[in-house]
């Protein structure tokens, strides 16, 4: 296959391009996703291409334009909301858990909800509180929504195919970071990758550190320092939370006897927590030293950099909860 | 802002007549049934009743195709059989049953019946606006000239969704049908206590559609509004709010009677003034059906609905390995 380098917001923007072309139903809506081209520029020239009826700006109104996607995918669209600012989704929060995840479910199966909100995540660009949140684990919280946190332009072109054929509600969450500044090789043929599938970005057999969306590129340089101490790190993305590759999480800890868990969503009672249980509960036997949890500070996101920085895992923190568990072990 | 004509009277077929008077004595018999139902002990739960208000869903359901959608409201028993459910598979889902519509997972506040456009009661309180816009923009996106109907309280206008759904469907020309049904009490407060302003019609004009009041207890005047909306929508120019006045003769829901904070005066005026007493007066005045018609009309509802609920009592409960089917697709 021949591959080319794109950005996170080119990969996003291919995927979006290419099924608005094999599909008529799938449509996109949000704030200054047309003419503009998204104030991140994962729409960019789509407008031009598919016209305002398939690429619509709207009023600055979530929960009105979510609620309006809701009812269009229930009617036979399959509409592609974007939420700018992950934060902002609390204002349709209503139309997401309420209504788009319980509709088949309380009519019985009479219906379909096909219908991929797109929403940012991510701290470190000094944005404040209100703008840098990264929320995917109350989605991962509620039963008939799929939860998808891709790290790498290839993962987020070919998940993002994949929910665009879903038959059921997906929340896509992305680091709005990564937009411009990762860039990786992404083929040119046409590929969709599976949900429910953890890839593992890199092998080894000290300890497992689990990673998602962003956090896999901090992780992915920390493993490189820590190989170079001798300790040899495997890397493991799940990809999508809902569905969850326990299997794959289980099978590397039961090899390597010791897990780490990155995320930037809060410690508390979230995403670290729940993968911690499966290790915990999956691989009890084989564990050396506790399931280690590193989650953003359980703390509103700061402005100032030395504070904001302060709250989200970095390469330095991801080596000092290792050196914990592998001293743990020696115990 | 253009100005629709408040219709006083158009001419509407026997046919049509007869089966309006049939669906609101189908509603009225149904909520009546589920009162005595919930005090037997045979569902679980709650309902929300709404009888006294017949003349809003039947009245506007029946200026609307088959093909037409509704979103409906946690009273909303009434919305669906105004669209045509049928009340046996509706009595089976208040029980809980699997011959309900929903297969017992919705419940009575959760009917649907999506072959008849019915996308669903709603358990929110402007749960259905939001889908309903939707409903509207792929019906524009089909050309087909259907539109979408939108049922809420006097409480949910006063919810965002609604202000947010009506600037985007006045910009986008959508053939969406706002019905505010005013049955003068949000819950268990009167609905001028939390309303500000010179009253609904105003609010849809500020946001740039026409709106109509009418007496939400007269079927034929809700018809005749309902049709003038729905036809305008069907043209392609946009959407458009009824307000109708009207009054539920029980509590909020079936555990509340309803005296507490309503006098017996106020209800008694409105009973005074009950849409189906109305609309049989009208219907023998105009010679379309005879005393005796209607007398056996009222038998033979009866006789439907404790047929619904001998059907209901006497069916299986869904398997408890259903319980994980349709959480996706």
């Amino acid at each position: 296959m021949s591959t080319r380098e794109l950005t996170f917001a080119q990969a996003i923007r291919e995927a979006l391009d290419e099924e608005l072309a094999r599909d008529p139903n799938i449509f996109i809506l949000g704030e200054d996703v047309g003419a503009w081209g998204g104030v991140f520029r994962c729409t960019e020239g789509l407008y031009e291409k598919y016209g305002p009826e398939r690429v619509i700006d709207t009023p600055l109104s979530e929960e009105g334009f979510v609620g309006l996607a809701v009812g269009a995918a229930m009617t036979g669209m399959h509409p592609v909301p974007e939420i700018m600012f992950g934060d902002f989704i609390t204002l349709a929060m209503d139309q997401i858990v309420n209504q788009a995840a319980k509709m088949r479910y309380m009519t019985g199966g009479q219906l379909k909800v096909p219908i991929t909100f797109r929403a940012t995540m991510g701290a470190g660009r000094s944005s404040g509180a209100q703008h840098s949140q990264s929320w995917h684990a109350w989605f991962a919280h509620v039963p008939g929504l799929k939860v998808v946190v891709p790290s790498t332009p290839y993962d987020a072109k070919g998940l993002l195919k994949t929910a665009l054929r879903e038959p059921n509600p997906v929340v896509f969450f992305e680091d709005k970071v990564m937009y411009a500044k990762i860039k990786g090789p992404v083929p040119e043929e046409e590929y969709t990758i599976p949900f429910g599938k953890a890839d593992i970005k890199r092998e080894g057999s000290d300890v497992t550190l689990v990673a998602l969306s962003r956090m896999v590129h901090p992780t992915l340089a920390a493993a490189e320092m820590l190989a170079k101490e001798g300790i040899s790190a495997e890397v493991i993305d799940p990809r999508t939370l809902t569905p969850l590759d326990e299997e794959t999480l289980i099978q590397s800890v039961c090899k390597t006897g010791g897990a780490v868990i990155v995320d930037e969503g809060y410690n508390r009672f979230g995403i670290t927590a729940e993968l911690a249980a499966v290790i915990a509960y999956g691989a009890f036997d084989y564990l050396d030293a506790p399931v280690e949890r590193l989650g953003a500070m359980d703390v509103p996101i700061p402005f100032s950099p030395p504070l904001e920085f302060a709250t989200i895992p970095d390469e330095q923190k991801i080596i000092e909860r290792v050196h914990k568990v592998l001293e743990g072990r020696r115990r | 802002m253009e100005r629709l004509s408040q219709t006083v009277e158009i001419i509407v077929d026997q046919d049509t007549m007869i089966e309006m008077y049939h669906r609101m004595l189908l509603a009225r018999a149904f909520e009546e049934t589920v009162f005595d139902v919930y005090r037997r002990g045979w569902m679980p739960g709650l309902a929300h009743l709404a009888d006294g208000q017949e003349a809003v869903p039947v009245g506007v359901c029946m200026a609307l195709r088959p093909d037409d959608t509704i979103t409906s409201t946690h009273r909303g028993h009434g919305h669906i059989i105004g669209k045509g459910g049928q009340v046996e598979p509706m009595m089976a889902e208040v029980m809980g049953k699997a011959t309900g519509y929903c297969r017992g997972k919705g419940g009575e506040m959760h009917i649907a019946d999506v072959k008849l456009g019915i996308l669903g009661a709603n358990g929110i309180v402007g749960g259905g606006i939001g889908i309903a816009a939707g409903s509207a923009f792929t019906a524009k996106r089909e050309g087909k000239g259907r539109v979408s109907v939108a049922f809420f309280g006097d409480g949910a206008i006063n919810q965002g969704i609604w202000y947010e759904t009506a600037n985007m469907a006045v910009l986008w020309k959508l053939p969406l049908i706002y019905v505010c049904e005013n049955n003068q009490y949000t819950e268990y407060t009167n609905y001028r206590k939390l309303q500000a302003g010179e009253g609904l019609v105003a609010r849809a004009e500020a946001m740039g559609m026409p709106g109509l009041e009418v007496d939400g207890n007269d079927v034929l005047a809700v018809y005749s509004a309902a049709l003038e909306m729905v036809e305008r929508a069907r043209r392609g120019e946009g959407p458009g709010m009824l307000v109708c006045h009207t009054f539920r003769y029980g509590g909020h829901h079936v555990g509340d009677p309803g005296t507490k904070y309503r006098t017996k005066e106020e209800i008694e005026e409105w009973k005074a003034r009950d849409p189906i007493v109305r609309f049989e007066r009208v219907l023998v005045e105009r010679g379309v059906l005879s005393p005796g018609d209607i007398e056996e009309m009222h038998s033979r509802v009866e006789k439907r609905l404790a047929d619904a609920v001998e059907a209901g009592r006497n069916a299986p409960y869904p398997d408890v390995s259903e319980v994980t089917e349709h959480v996706y697709a």
